[in-house]
């Protein structure tokens, strides 16, 4: 994975230091509140404009069964993309890691003697780190989406899948802009104002020298059709037809999950993906490319196909209903906890909920603290389920990573656990043992002692001070239902229910 | 029809008055409602921790305890939607497939309260009386677990003397998630006094929800912000009537 | 073994319990318009691109009217319509070339009227992809039998040029973002400036 988020603490260590940020909280939760009003207007209008009242749920099961049949027969639809891909004049690499596509990578830029390359906007790229391996390289990576920009220019991480500067808001881009703009490239006009569409004018003039001179793109794919060789962009500004069609050598990195069996299989999924991501009926530029197309575009067209954790996934039988995932990042904008978070505190360039299941399974659990944490950072509440257009039920995962994190560690001693993983540990065995016989107990209000003893234990952690901290706990009733029950034959000689 | 209470460790451990107020709204209602003593909990928090090793007993328990019953209501979306969607998974984890076939006996007969009067009574107007301004919470597993839609405000809609006010941000979390609220205690609070702004916002005396457990969190936020808004469960409401109205307590935000 | 056997013996391994794959259930079709174009110029237009409507025998006119005078002006081989003064591409233009051109003028393939998109296939009447990128301004002609209700329709006309390996250019407005506090501002790199004109036979009234 991206060296860019090395020493991530845990999550709920990196969530405090977020959630003292009054700005950051402001930032998004203005965002998530503004995409959230627009995408559900737009899923409403799906279910009115189909019959009944299930549009927008038939569209959903229809663009998780074309993504679930094409995952379920990845070896036929990977050797199928491979043949048409070659037959179109595209050439067909494959890469196990980060390591591996990076060096291919680098390797295709260092052949064509370029300094430099223009990116489209692409999550597997940061995943592996391409933008500093290419700088090792000598190679600038510019990224050319205004939201990538931003955080390039700002010496930042991304914090959402969508939109990666969403921690920011204008009058922190401008500065940015001002800033770091003359450093690499054309300054920023002096008048510079906060007006998103000044902002925009003005990564237009900074990227368009790069675009008119660049030798070589390099992009990812939100889809890649087995059936004709197609890979797919989804995009908003421009900047990714820029890269797709300028340059005269293109190379896209893609995921081996992003394949789709043919080419029909699109339409679900084109419906759904700019809906939920956006909030817009349609994205402005969609491009498609089947390898090299003579006179018209890119001349050397290279697919990299990437591994680098995916067949771990894909072996989870739980867990593979993550690599439905399109990036629409419609779970992000409807969490509560990453609206109130941001996205740095996920430690990835796979934030929020879909973050919290997708490293897990792309790096595996029980190795390392921070990702075993991130299936802990959420609530349960359900809304990411609700909102994710092709259905990947991330609580149920979520779930299913809790005791995959405490399996992996019922085999190590209680000694080489931390404090707070044996207490817990202690905690919950204690309460399984309370809880499987009521009578053996003498259950009563001896279980009002065991939960709270069982909370205390919980709260030799110094968290549990942070609840007592911020919530009254309230007060122990006289008696239990049960012994109520009991005293009182079920009430009736209190005389209820005559 | 022979019909259980499932009155949940946390009700029976600290909101008796919950499980009392299902007992004499039920009643009045003509049902005949039993209290298998041997129940304990539903085991959600296990399983949403990832003791699953550890929830085979609970879950063992749980099934002897309700198994016969043509219906097992409990005031709980939360632990109602343990029952009908972790259960079957603990029972897989297991490996014991008799208790596979008692899971799947048991848990589609468990109904959250409002589940069992709208859809098993047949009843909206269950001639409660409350008079006071309320706003309701609709709880995340009531909500996208269970689906219970807007049956609780049907029954709200009908209680008379009750005003029932919208609360903003109603489907947003609380932020209580069982052990969430420890484990992310920051982010827990943070999304809990979010919520307590919305309900202040609707100038409302009490916020009712279906769940205790997130009535504690929000409730325990009010009481340290001294918010003056209380909570009462909606069975509590539901059981009112003009004779004894539940679940008014005297001091702002504590309850009992 | 190399990357390709090492992979794909990993997919197969990681599948291995998987003994039926499933089929798709089919996407739900949106209900028929009474007036599909008169949809799809609704849906362009909420986009903040300019759209009017013309008879094949006020085409020259009406592409003549959405080129601002004086302006230089970029067609693909094998349009529809004269267009005055019009430099015809043939594949010698460079990007810098292209970056001095204000407008271009093409055809497209398809309209999708629930989305307010073009499809163009960058065949005869559309040019290749530069063209209608780097102008600022796109003027794009929409006959009304190309304009379908919703993006099923359009994936099933496109079927054949992607089979043919052309490439395809969706487009939904002009150039736009969100990327500042998730609010649209229209205008980034793509034509900042996107008019539709479409073209059939004059209707009643």
């Amino acid at each position: 994975m991206s060296g860019t988020f090395v020493g991530m603490p845990v999550f709920p260590t990196a969530a405090r230091e977020a959630l003292g940020n009054a700005q950051l909280r402001h930032n998004l939760a203005h965002a998530t509140g503004t995409i959230r009003g627009k995408r559900s207007r737009l899923v409403e209008e799906v279910t009115d404009s189909i019959t009944g009242d299930s549009g927008w749920e038939d569209l959903r099961l229809a663009g998780a069964g074309v993504k679930e049949a094409a995952l379920l027969g990845l070896e036929r639809e990977l050797l199928r993309l491979e043949e048409t891909l070659t037959a179109n004049g595209a050439t067909v690499h494959w890469a196990q890691d980060a390591a591996e596509a990076n060096r291919i990578v680098t390797g295709i830029a260092r052949r064509h003697g370029v300094d430099e390359v223009v990116k489209v906007k692409s999550m597997v790229t940061q995943e592996i780190g391409l933008n500093e391996a290419l700088a090792a390289e000598g190679i600038a990576a510019w990224e050319t989406d205004l939201a990538e920009l931003i955080v390039q220019l700002g010496d930042d991480l991304p914090s959402h899948i969508l939109v990666p500067a969403i921690h920011r808001n204008r009058a922190e881009v401008r500065e940015i802009f001002l800033r770091a703009m003359k450093e690499v490239g054309r300054p920023a006009p002096e008048d510079l104002t906060d007006e998103p569409a000044v902002l925009a004018a003005a990564a237009r003039e900074h990227l368009r020298e790069k675009f008119l001179r660049a030798k070589v793109g390099v992009s990812g794919a939100n889809f890649a059709v087995a059936e004709t060789g197609t890979l797919v962009v989804v995009e908003s500004e421009g900047n990714g037809r820029m890269c797709l069609t300028l340059p005269e050598v293109l190379v896209s990195v893609v995921g081996i999950e992003k394949v789709v069996s043919q080419w029909e299989d699109l339409d679900p999924l084109l419906r759904l993906l700019p809906r939920s991501s956006t909030g817009e009926r349609m994205n402005p530029y969609t491009s498609t490319w089947s390898g090299v197309t003579p006179g018209d575009g890119p001349q050397e067209v290279h697919v990299v196909l990437l591994d680098n954790g995916r067949t771990n996934a894909l072996a989870d039988r739980t867990g593979r209903q993550a690599l439905r995932c399109i990036r629409c990042s419609a779970c992000l904008n409807v969490c509560p906890v990453y609206e109130r978070t941001g996205g740095h505190a996920y430690g990835s360039v796979y934030p929020g909920p879909i973050g919290a299941i997708l490293n897990p399974l792309l790096k595996g659990i029980g190795t390392d603290e921070q990702v075993d944490s991130l299936p802990y950072a959420s609530s349960l509440c359900g809304a990411c389920f609700e909102a994710c257009p092709v259905r990947i039920d991330i609580p149920s995962v979520l779930v299913d990573q809790r005791a995959q994190v405490v399996d992996a560690r019922r085999g190590h001693g209680v000694k080489s656990l931390g404090s707070g993983h044996a207490a817990e540990a202690i905690a919950f065995k204690g309460a399984a043992v309370a809880l499987s016989d009521a009578r053996k107990l003498g259950f009563g209000e001896r279980f009002t002692r065991v939960g709270l003893g069982a909370a205390r234990r919980l709260g030799s952690l110094p968290v549990l001070s942070k609840w007592a901290g911020a919530r009254d706990l309230p007060p122990a009733p006289p008696e239990s239902f049960r012994s109520w029950w009991e005293r009182t034959d079920g009430g009736r000689s209190e005389g209820e229910g005559r | 029809m022979r019909v259980a209470l499932m009155v949940t460790c946390i009700n029976d451990a600290l909101y008796p008055g919950t499980g009392q107020a299902v007992v004499r709204l039920l009643r009045r209602l003509g049902v005949k409602v039993d209290f298998p003593a041997a129940q304990t909990c539903c085991a959600q928090p296990m399983v949403n921790t990832g003791y699953l090793d550890e929830a085979v007993p609970v879950v063992r328990t749980f099934v002897d305890a309700f198994s016969g019953y043509d219906a097992i209501v409990t005031p709980s979306g939360s632990c109602a939607g343990s029952a009908r969607h972790q259960h079957g998974l603990v029972a897989r984890r297991s490996g014991d497939p008799g208790l596979e076939r008692a899971v799947a006996e048991v848990s589609p007969r468990v109904y959250e309260l409002s589940e069992f009067l709208v859809d098993v009574l047949g009843v909206t107007d269950v001639g409660a009386y409350f008079p006071h301004t309320v706003t309701y919470h609709p709880t995340c597993h009531s909500l996208r677990m269970l689906g219970v839609g807007d049956r609780p405000r049907l029954l709200l809609e009908s209680v008379r003397g009750l005003t029932l006010l919208d609360l903003p941000g109603a489907d947003q979390c609380c932020g209580f998630g069982g052990t969430f609220a420890v484990k992310n205690a920051d982010t827990s609070v943070a999304m809990g006094t979010d919520k307590v702004r919305h309900v202040q916002e609707t100038g409302a005396e009490v916020l009712v929800a279906g769940d205790n457990s997130c009535l504690t969190h929000i409730g325990g936020l009010m009481s340290r912000q001294r918010a003056g808004v209380r909570t009462v469960h909606l069975a509590e409401i539901l059981a009112s009537t003009e004779g004894a109205v539940l679940g008014v307590p005297t001091t702002a935000g504590a309850r009992r | 073994m190399t990357a390709r056997e090492q992979i794909l013996a990993r997919v197969r391994s990681a599948l291995a319990d998987v003994t039926d794959v499933p089929a798709a259930p089919p996407a739900p079709r949106r209900t028929p318009v009474e007036d599909v174009v008169g949809h799809f110029a609704e849906r362009v237009a909420d986009y903040r691109a300019a759209v009017v409507r013309s008879t094949p025998e006020d085409l020259a006119a009406a592409v003549a009217a959405a080129v601002p005078a004086g302006a230089s002006v970029v067609v693909p081989a094998g349009l529809g319509v004269d267009v005055p003064g019009a430099t015809v591409d043939d594949g010698s233009l460079t990007a810098a070339d292209l970056d001095g051109i204000d407008v271009v003028v093409t055809e497209a393939v398809v309209g999708i009227a629930e989305t307010g998109t073009i499809v163009l296939d960058h065949g005869p009447g559309q040019g290749r992809r530069a063209i209608t990128l780097v102008p600022d301004t796109h003027v794009c002609i929409v006959t009304v039998d190309q304009v379908v209700l919703d993006v099923p329709d359009a994936v099933g006309l496109l079927t054949a040029s992607v089979r043919q390996g052309r490439p395809l250019t969706w487009i939904s407005g002009p150039s736009a973002t969100s990327d500042i506090e998730l609010s649209r501002v229209e205008g980034v790199h793509g034509p900042r400036n996107l008019h539709v004109i479409v073209v059939g036979p004059a209707t009643g009234a």
